[in-house]
């Protein structure tokens, strides 16, 4: 056996520069992030996903009726992030959040910073902060920060 | 619909993993020595299956493959595909040829290009010899292999390729 630090050791990085298509549902969904609104999808029994799903998971209908939501909400649940990492997006601490937005019935989930571990909790309110710069991305919605 | 409100119907989801790799102790022997443009492979002292690359252990036997087995640089073709594909960040064109090059007194075979050669010629069971990458390009990598060419000799009967009880 080697000794470990005779082991050779290499950064390595693995890349898919993915494009996916969007569909007709998601795009109505993008679009309208670039014009900082969040749409979600009613179904026939009034439940209303958002981010916007293509079927109902319960009843399997297509969806297709948009209804705008937010951009408030609540904090469904929340992991909190103490020390961001390179990859995270935003570099101070901040939490993943499922977050409830106002008038959709599934959650979301986003970023939450600009406050501490300690002003979170499950039912905290959250609004919907926006990117200077808009690109139709999940990321238009730069983050979410307390309710004022 | 005009250009202008036609939604963008596909959104850019890049995925990147940054690893820190780690080779364990059979992949730093072997490599170590293909930096010194050697191809050792590692033979299970049971079964006597001599594997390259090695990984260290005979999967058949579950033993420690500790024997080390210099190879040359020659063997055949144990199949092939043609890729007419291009992949994005890939710089080799298309149409290529990737194989399973399977070296002399190896009972197993690693994936490689083949170049020097009109497609149409290669078929299995063709001979070929390793190009290398000038030596003072050489890394603890098999990419100090540009490619495989074919080498004047008959081919290898296909039986031969079998795994051989011993």
């Amino acid at each position: 056996m080697s000794d470990s630090k005779d082991l050779l050791r290499a950064p390595f990085e693995l890349a898919y520069n993915y494009k996916r298509s969007n569909g007709p549902v998601m795009s109505k969904f993008f679009e309208a992030l670039g014009e900082q609104k969040i749409l979600g999808t009613k179904s026939s029994t009034g439940k209303v996903f958002s981010p916007a799903a293509e079927f109902d998971p319960d009843t399997h209908e297509s969806l297709n009726d948009m209804v705008e939501v937010g951009p408030g909400g609540s904090v469904e649940s929340f992991s909190w992030i103490e020390a961001p990492q390179n990859h995270h997006l935003i570099k101070e601490p901040f939490a993943f959040a499922l977050i409830k937005l106002d008038g959709a019935d599934s959650s979301m989930l986003h970023m939450i910073t600009d406050c501490n571990e300690a002003d979170l909790s499950i039912g905290t309110r959250v609004t919907a902060a926006w990117s200077e710069t808009t690109t139709k991305r999940i990321t238009d919605i730069k983050f979410f920060t307390l309710e004022k | 619909m005009s250009t202008e409100d036609t939604p963008k119907d596909y959104s850019e989801s890049p995925i990147n993993l940054e690893y820190f790799y780690t080779a364990g102790s059979a992949t730093t022997r072997f490599l170590n020595q293909v930096k010194e443009g050697n191809i050792v492979g590692q033979g299970c002292p049971k079964c006597k299956a001599v594997y390259v690359p090695p990984r260290g252990s005979c999967p058949r036997c579950g033993v420690a493959t500790d024997i080390e087995v210099p190879l040359t640089d020659k063997g055949c073709i144990e199949s092939f595909t043609v890729v007419h594909i291009p992949i994005p960040g890939n710089p080799i064109v298309p149409p290529y040829v990737c194989a399973m090059i399977r070296l002399d007194g190896a009972n197993i075979s690693f994936l490689h290009l083949i170049q020097d050669v009109d497609i149409e010629n290669i078929r299995i069971g063709m001979r070929i010899q390793a190009v290398w990458k000038p030596k003072e390009e050489w890394t603890h990598s098999l990419e100090n292999i540009k490619w495989f060419a074919p080498i004047d000799e008959p081919d290898v009967d296909v039986a031969t390729l079998r795994f051989q009880e011993s």
